[in-house]
């Protein structure tokens, strides 16, 4: 009877967690359809009152006439929209945490030259920032190291998972270069413009310099790997070693690079150097010189969008019409935040981009299949079809519009909980108990 | 000759007084959908405008000979937007030498020429809460401006008859700047709070002993005054209630020290700005009567802001605190609308709520409600026009009128609106902004590098 009171007391006891554990929302993947949907696929067009199958990590049936498998959950989506997931080409997140504690800042490591560190290495997936962020859509992320003239490697992320390996998509890193620079960093910055000039000069000949080395490395790296018996091993040396695949081809380069001189010299320099997985960053001025970027063919992540002109002299909106007027002279462009904590605001920078000439059909493919294209990812996201992973969204109306709210996010097939911090703030708070009872303090 | 000189004297002083006084205008606003924000929306509403007021209001009125007519057909108008924090169109930020400065003011070193006037215009923004930094627990007095952009007389800046406000400061950045960064009190909140206590204590010991010397003098004309102190007369000017409290501030806790602390010094009314926790204890805000100024979406830069959310503009409305949104930021004052917006999906405002958050509610704020801040006969003509719904993403700012006269016109200003070309600057450089660029602008004028290798080392030690 002692005995069976114990086995009793210590299986209630057992089940205490793990009835607690239910209560704690958790992502869930399986077959699920989601019906009556309007489908705005980006890559064909506009499905209207649609049935979206998903199966696992994929999208396996879209249309109109598409049979629900009798296993699936089925989710009405009655006068609401899906969009495929976007995609925010350049943010800090998940490798800092609070801005102004150094501890929880892991995008910049000391030194100069540092290609060998990888941004996926240090990327927290159980940031208390990601779900804040992706339930309003923004489901993949490049995040990138900053700082000196090589930071190390970006990576394209998924705002799910439980291991960087986990979030990390399509295998995806660049090697970032910070180009030098003939600007002012800041409306502190005093320096004389021959100053100015010089420091360019002297960051341009220590680039050079280890792209020289970068590519005698890579000469005597292949010439060991083809004949190892008859040529010496190159030594040890991280940062060259690093920066083998990019000399090679085998890794794309995202040069940072905002103001027009800039723009120019690196357009040159790539050239020279015969790169050909090249992508911009940032590119604040590059209307000054579309039609150059254009010509060079050189891709483009742009932005943030909701950011000052880089000129007192400029008019007001150029940092909003920048997008536009790339996309204009030809060039291809993807849209970035350069956020952390409010990457949430990616639909945003897209909507001014869009208000400010872009147009909401292109500010759209900005934030989707583009930069699945220029990452190389477009066999896997960037759309809605079939065979591509299901990592998408559905909302009551226009992602771009501010009073639209997301309903259901997906990210590679798991149906995210709309959950985070936020939410639970505003749950508990909106109308606190204890209201002013045991507060006299203000009395 | 003395005629000659007195005519040259009267004229002198009649340009002067011509320069001083502000230029307002006249115009007709025709067949626009006037979002009044207190009266809901007026749909094909003329609006007219006599000598800088809003004259009147209605449909198929009637223009007057030679008003200029704006067609806003198609169009939305809403009352001009108020940024109830701003570090625009000044010299400088932060007098950063003492714990307590009420004795300086930015309205001593406001810029009329600083482009940043003109782009928050290009926003719908036509004033601006022109504040002194953070860096102090008891920091500056502020200036509330009017952007009438192209005036280069700095004083044609300010807003006439605007109530006085002056900034305080919590948490973070005094304790940074003067415990950590000087070695000075405070280190912490517990500080800070006694840096307030103190400062108004001493300030009634000045009242008092004024009090007592104007007693004496009725008896003895040769009574000796206490000494002038102008930091003092400023802090008794608090205690008077004639200096609106805006104090930036982010945790519950330093918001409901400062609540007490007034209570106890009998000051009634309070601003807190940022405010990213005052949801947190809204009901005691609503209480005290205190208002909140927070931004739309702002958080994780820095501890005190972990604990944040967005809704806190909703929690703190539907509790009764009268909240606006605000920009600290020469980047965000340009879109105010659209971070009102963004009320509508955290926490569910309604679109004259959350068009409230940038209008008259910081009016109420800067106790300027009777003059700005919706569009209603008898106003200022203080007024922006939107190509769509400002709510919307869409929308595009047009033209924006302060006082009547059209101070922003997307269609017909050119590109280069600068009002001057600093000679001493041979060739315009462009400025890199990067991801970190909407910083703080409370803290500016601190040397950071200094700062932060200060701390650095503090740290290692």
């Amino acid at each position: 009877m002692k005995r069976l009171l114990l086995l009793w007391i210590i299986g209630w006891l057992l089940s205490l967690p793990a009835a607690q554990a239910t209560d704690v929302p958790k992502a869930r993947r399986g077959v699920f359809a989601l019906t009556n949907a309007r489908i705005v696929t980006v890559t064909q067009g506009v499905i209207e009152r649609g049935t979206l199958i998903i199966r696992e990590d994929r999208i396996v049936a879209i249309g109109t006439d598409v049979e629900i498998p009798p296993e699936a959950e089925v989710i009405d989506c009655t006068g609401l929209e899906i969009y495929p997931g976007f995609i925010d080409s350049g943010t800090h997140l998940g490798l800092i945490e609070i801005g102004s504690l150094p501890e929880t800042r892991d995008y910049r490591e000391l030194g100069d030259l540092t290609p060998q560190v990888d941004a996926l290495t240090a990327v927290n997936p159980n940031s208390v920032l990601i779900p804040v962020n992706r339930v309003n859509g923004v489901t993949t992320v490049i995040t990138e190291p900053e700082g000196g003239l090589l930071p190390g490697k970006a990576a394209l992320i998924n705002l799910f998972g439980y291991t960087p390996e986990q979030m990390h998509v399509g295998g995806v890193r660049l090697m970032v270069l910070d180009f030098p620079s003939k600007g002012r960093r800041g409306p502190w910055d005093r320096r004389k413009p021959e100053d100015i000039e010089k420091a360019f000069r002297e960051a341009m000949d220590k680039l050079n310099e280890v792209w020289d080395r970068a590519e005698r490395y890579a000469r005597i790296d292949s010439a060991y790997r083809a004949n190892p018996e008859k040529n010496p091993k190159p030594l040890y040396v991280p940062e060259m070693q690093a920066l083998l695949p990019v000399i090679r081809g085998e890794m794309p380069l995202m040069i940072k690079v905002d103001l027009a001189p800039d723009i120019l010299e690196a357009i040159q320099w790539v050239k020279k150097r015969g790169l050909k997985r090249v992508v911009f960053s940032g590119v604040a001025e590059g209307w000054r010189v579309a039609d150059k970027i254009a010509e060079a063919g050189i891709p483009c992540l742009v932005g943030p969008v909701l950011s000052l002109p880089t000129r007192e002299s400029d008019r007001y909106d150029k940092a909003y019409a920048n997008a536009g007027l790339l996309h204009a002279a030809g060039v291809k462009i993807a849209i970035r935040t350069g956020e952390a904590e409010n990457v949430r605001n990616l639909p945003y920078h897209a909507g001014f981009a869009a208000a400010y000439g872009l147009g909401r059909e292109a500010a759209l493919r900005a934030v989707t299949i583009n930069p699945a294209e220029i990452f190389g990812v477009d066999d896997l996201i960037g759309s809605l079809e079939v065979g591509k992973k299901a990592n998408l969204f559905v909302t009551d109306g226009d992602p771009f519009e501010p009073k639209t709210q997301v309903r259901y996010v997906f990210i590679d097939g798991y149906l995210i909980p709309m959950d985070n911090r936020q939410l639970r703030l505003y749950q508990e708070f909106l109308h606190r108990q204890p209201g002013l009872e045991l507060h006299p303090a203000t009395h | 000759m003395f005629c000659a000189n007195l005519l040259a004297c009267c004229l002198l002083l009649g340009l002067i007084t011509t320069a001083h006084a502000q230029r307002k205008g006249d115009l007709f606003i025709r067949n626009g959908t006037v979002l009044t924000v207190t009266n809901g929306t007026l749909e094909n509403t003329d609006i007219l405008i006599r000598n800088g007021k809003i004259a009147a209001l209605g449909q198929n009125l009637k223009v007057p000979e030679g008003v200029e007519v704006i067609d806003a057909t198609g169009m939305y108008v809403m009352p001009g937007i108020i940024d109830a924090h701003s570090h625009i169109a000044i010299s400088n930020v932060n007098e950063v030498t003492n714990p307590v400065t009420p004795e300086v003011s930015v309205g001593d070193v406001l810029d009329p020429y600083d482009i940043r006037i003109y782009r928050a215009l290009a926003g719908g923004v036509t004033v601006s809460h022109v504040m002194h930094g953070s860096a102090n627990v008891i920091g500056g007095q502020n200036e509330t401006i009017k952007h009438r952009y192209g005036e280069t007389d700095p004083d044609a800046l300010r807003m006439e008859g605007a109530p006085r406000t002056i900034k305080f400061a919590l948490g973070e950045n005094p304790t940074r700047v003067h415990g950590r960064g000087h070695n000075v009190p405070p280190l912490s909140r517990m500080g800070v709070e006694f840096i307030i206590r103190d400062a108004f204590h001493k300030a009634q010991r000045y009242m008092e002993a004024w009090d007592h010397y104007e007693q004496e003098r009725k008896r003895n004309p040769r009574a000796v005054p206490p000494p002038y102190n102008e930091r003092l007369e400023v802090l008794a000017d608090i205690l008077r209630g004639n200096i609106l409290i805006h104090c930036h501030s982010y945790r519950a806790d330093e918001i409901l020290m400062l609540m007490r602390v007034l209570k106890d010094f009998g000051i009634q009314r309070v601003v807190f700005q940022h405010a990213n926790e005052a949801f947190k204890v809204a009901p005691e805000l609503a209480a005290f009567g205190a208002m909140a100024s927070v931004f739309s979406d702002w958080w994780a830069y820095k501890f005190e802001v972990y604990y944040s959310t967005a809704y806190n503009a909703a929690i703190l409305t539907r509790n009764g605190v009268i909240t606006s949104i605000n920009s600290d930021s020469p980047e965000l004052n340009r879109h105010l609308y659209h971070e009102a917006a963004k009320t509508l999906k955290y926490g569910g405002l309604t679109e004259d709520e959350a068009l409230a958050l940038i209008t008259i509610n910081p009016a109420r704020q800067l106790g300027i409600e009777d003059r700005v801040g919706s569009i209603e006969v008898g106003k200022d003509a203080d007024l922006a026009i939107f190509s769509a719904h400002p709510l919307s993403i869409y929308a595009v700012c047009k033209k924006t009128i302060v006082d009547g006269i059209v101070r922003f016109d997307a269609d017909r200003d050119p590109d280069d609106m600068r009002l001057r070309v600093d000679p001493e600057r041979p060739v315009e450089l462009a400025i890199r902004w990067g991801d970190h660029q909407h910083g703080h602008r409370c803290l500016e004028g601190i040397d950071l590098i200094e700062f932060l290798t200060e701390t650095l080392q503090s740290e290692w030690q």
